[in-house]
């Protein structure tokens, strides 16, 4: 894997101390590094070299702000230039005229169009729309039943489409449907297809004549390579799509595919999807987005991933003890398990950013998977009592132990140890009223002269 | 290619006429000794490529234009055919580590005055890449195991098309004779079961389903149960879509491994991984993960029916030496092919153009 994007940078500027302006060639290099990022996140080849060069005609001559080092100053003009092309800021859907607003969904086999459909008939419902899902995807067995299953769970009506009807047909009656029974919105979930298919684009177009939608979404997965200005392209050209919906933002792709689309179309990316709950749909922040595909590390998805596993309960419980001196065995197992739900160490590390530019994580033990697994196996097979009051243990026991958990009586002493070394540290939090950002911070005190003591 | 004709061909079945005339010519290919095979694969080369690039002209508009010409054109290897080269290879999603060890390679070579022209180029650019598609030590055919069902699990990402490729692999078994079975593994999505019912009928295989929110590993149990008593010759397990950083969606994974084991000792004996042929560099990241969690036995690289040239799999197999099973290139039901390293290479090559 490639390093993160700002430790490159830096690397590329060490000998470049003191000097105030970023000059044609030492720019080079690092737009280099630039350029090898973007295109490991998927950016496409072309709009690449695109953005390059402009980027390189705004950074020469720029002068290097006092409080920045010249790789922090070129990340800046490229973020910032990124975010600009990603469009500033999110768009809103345009619902606005007469009658219902018909909102179609295009896009190739697989990229989400269906559950999108689900997700944003659910957001309009929470603005106080009346949404009616209207599947036309006669083609994908069970794609009908997809959408008709997802519209039940909503609660929102879904307009009763046959395998045998034609697309054009159903989206006409669809609007018929909806006319009579109030419903403002209409969201038409097409079938997917390939941007190749020239029978297939033809029936989107009559789709399109047919009903004159107030938006054509193109919904396309964030995981896309470099294809994806071509299919974007063609998807525009054929169907003069309003805005883009990116799917899957949830997993670890660095989602170039955004700027690729985005450079292609013109058209504003106005949500992602971030899970495949239903309620699982975001309006598109540019500036997450521009980070995430400079492999910068991504913090607020941290944030958000933390959030998402640590059990808000458990936390307020946990605290509590904390403060009654009751941190038993049980909990700290309790807290191995939330740090194995957030993902691989490496992973959870890997977003935050700068991390591997601390030379000393290099000597600090690794974070080891199994290592976590022996713990757990080490508290599992002690006995409540043990585990309530772990001064219980004796040697004996801890030979017990280790026979238990098939590990040995020194893995036993080396939990003991960190689970009473964890109980100092909570002592020092609890006694100190400013103490936890201390403690967390890593920073020793300095020891006050004997003298002043208590 | 396909090694399970072998077991076909080893049992007292007499339906070798029913099998439609690409596969019986397949299965000839995978028969004979390795060097006879050699030399019949060298000469089909020409013709399934042919085969390969018509069913892709219908959908490309028929605008295939050869890079060849990049490299027919030239006399000599400058640095502009150097950058175009990099153009190519990067635009066909193979990534930038394996692209610049690539061109570099091509950039040593040159200076070494070890390339007389671009097609001495080109020459060796193939056998390179066809190398990293080829360095896996695994078998590239699905071996059937002598005794009781083959076992096939199918997994991947959202939308890669693993339910569509379970049906077409459901065809060929079926088309070669054997009785097969379908689990519906996929219990989270809206419709999903009732997507691979559709596909039994259509490959006339039974599926065994439980109500959607179940929990998959018991569909999987009983699915096993039903396959050992009825002595079913090959099971195909379908598993919901689901991102490979989803930590106990991939735990939810490991177990119904583990459900297929304990019902048969050696089973899953093919777990296969679905590539979606547009998706990016975030395919070793999906290769990384499933294979660690469940071990990766075999790929299958869907959607080349598009524009995306699928150049992933090969920084893939460089990366993780997985064997590539099979090639989807359509939504019909005999749209998927064996792979073959060869034409897949010369695909990579050959660009669309709208001139």
């Amino acid at each position: 894997m490639f390093d993160n994007l700002s430790d490159r940078l830096n690397k590329v500027f060490r000998d470049l101390r003191g000097h105030g302006k970023l000059s044609e060639k030492n720019i080079q290099d690092a737009l280099k590094e630039v350029r090898m990022a973007l295109l490991e996140a998927d950016v496409n080849f072309k709009v690449v070299k695109d953005f390059i060069a402009a980027v390189q005609e705004k950074a020469v001559g720029r002068e290097v702000a006092v409080s920045l080092s010249p790789g922090q100053q070129v990340i800046k003009i490229v973020h910032d230039e990124l975010v600009k092309l990603l469009g500033g800021q999110a768009e809103p859907l345009e619902l606005g005229g007469k009658g219902p607003a018909i909102i179609m969904m295009v896009g190739l086999q697989g990229s989400g169009k269906t559950t999108s459909s689900g997700k944003l008939a659910k957001l309009l419902t929470k603005q106080g729309r009346r949404p009616y899902l209207v599947p036309a995807d006669v083609y994908r067995p069970a794609a009908i039943e997809q959408l008709t299953v997802l519209g039940n769970n909503l609660d929102i009506p879904v307009h009763p489409s046959k395998v045998d009807q034609d697309p054009v047909t159903i989206a006409k009656n669809a609007v018929l449907v909806a006319e009579k029974s109030n419903y403002d919105t209409l969201l038409i979930d097409t079938a997917g297809r390939l941007h190749v298919d020239e029978n297939l684009m033809a029936e989107l177009q009559n789709i399109k004549a047919a009903v004159k939608p107030a938006e054509i979404l193109f919904v396309a997965d964030a995981m896309t390579g470099q294809d994806a200005v071509t299919v974007a392209e063609k998807f525009n050209e054929d169907l003069d799509i309003t805005g883009v919906l990116l799917s899957k933002m949830e997993g670890d792709a660095r989602g170039g595919a955004a700027l690729s689309i985005k450079k292609v179309t013109r058209r504003p990316i106005k949500f992602v999807g971030v899970g495949e709950e239903l309620d699982a749909l975001e309006v598109f922040h540019p500036d997450r987005v521009a980070s995430r595909i400079l492999g910068m590390g991504d913090i607020l998805s941290l944030i958000e991933k933390a959030e998402e596993v640590v059990d808000k309960k458990k936390a307020d419980k946990l605290a509590k003890k904390i403060r009654k001196d009751a941190f038993t065995m049980e909990d700290f197992l309790d807290q191995i398990q939330q740090i194995k739900k957030m993902g691989s160490l490496e992973q959870i590390m890997g977003m935050i950013p700068g991390l591997n530019r601390m030379k000393q994580m290099q000597n600090m033990p690794k974070p080891d998977e199994k290592e976590l697994g022996k713990v757990e196996a080490v508290i599992r097979s002690m006995t409540a009592d043990e585990r309530r009051k772990h001064q219980i243990i004796t040697a004996s026991r801890r030979q017990r132990i280790a026979r238990g958990s098939g590990t040995s009586v020194q893995d036993v002493n080396k939990v003991i140890k960190s689970y009473t070394e964890m109980l100092k540290m909570m002592k020092k939090m609890k006694g100190k009223s400013t103490g936890m950002g201390k403690v967390m911070g890593g920073k020793k005190r300095r020891k006050r002269p004997k003298g002043l003591m208590r | 290619m396909l090694g399970w004709f072998k077991k076909k061909i080893a049992r007292p079945a007499s339906d070798e006429e029913v099998s439609p005339p690409d596969q019986q010519e397949e299965a000839v290919v995978g028969e004979p000794g390795p060097e006879e095979a050699k030399s019949i694969l060298h000469e089909d080369v020409g013709v399934l490529f042919k085969r390969l690039t018509k069913g892709l002209a219908k959908t490309r508009g028929g605008f295939i234009k050869r890079v060849d010409e990049l490299f027919l054109g030239k006399k000599v290897i400058d640095p502009e055919l150097l950058d175009d080269l990099e153009e190519i290879l990067i635009t066909a999603d193979l990534g930038v580590e394996t692209t610049m060890d690539l061109v570099d390679d091509a950039r040593d070579r040159v200076s070494r005055n070890e390339l007389a022209d671009p097609q001495a180029l080109k020459a060796i650019l193939k056998e390179r890449i066809t190398d990293f598609l080829l360095s896996s030590d695994r078998p590239a055919e699905l071996v059937m195991p002598t005794e009781g069902p083959f076992v096939i699990m199918v997994v991947g990402v959202n939308g890669v098309g693993k339910t569509t490729t379970i049906g077409k692999i459901a065809h060929k078994f079926a088309n070669a004779g054997q009785r097969v079975l379908l689990v519906a593994g996929d219990t989270f999505r809206a419709a999903a079961v009732e997507q691979l019912k559709i596909w039994g009928e259509r490959v006339n295989a039974p599926v065994i389903a439980q109500a959607t929110g179940a929990d998959p590993s018991s569909v999987v149990f009983d699915g096993m149960e039903y396959a050992l008593k009825r002595r079913y010759d090959v099971v195909i397990i379908d598993t919901a879509g689901r991102l490979h950083t989803k930590v106990n969606l991939m735990e939810e994974l490991k177990k119904i491994k583990r459900v297929i084991g304990k019902k048969l000792s050696d089973a899953p004996h093919e777990i296969m991984l679905v590539i979606d042929a547009t998706t990016g560099q975030n395919g070793i990241s999906q290769a990384r993960e499933f294979g660690k969690a469940v071990d990766i036995t075999g790929l299958t690289l869907t959607k080349l029916d598009g524009t995306a040239k699928g150049g992933i799999v090969v920084n893939i197999c460089r990366e993780f030496d997985i064997p590539i099973r099979f090639i989807g290139v359509g939504e019909q039901v005999e749209d998927l092919r064996d792979f073959e390293p060869e034409e897949f290479v010369e695909a990579l090559f050959a660009e669309e153009s709208d001139s």
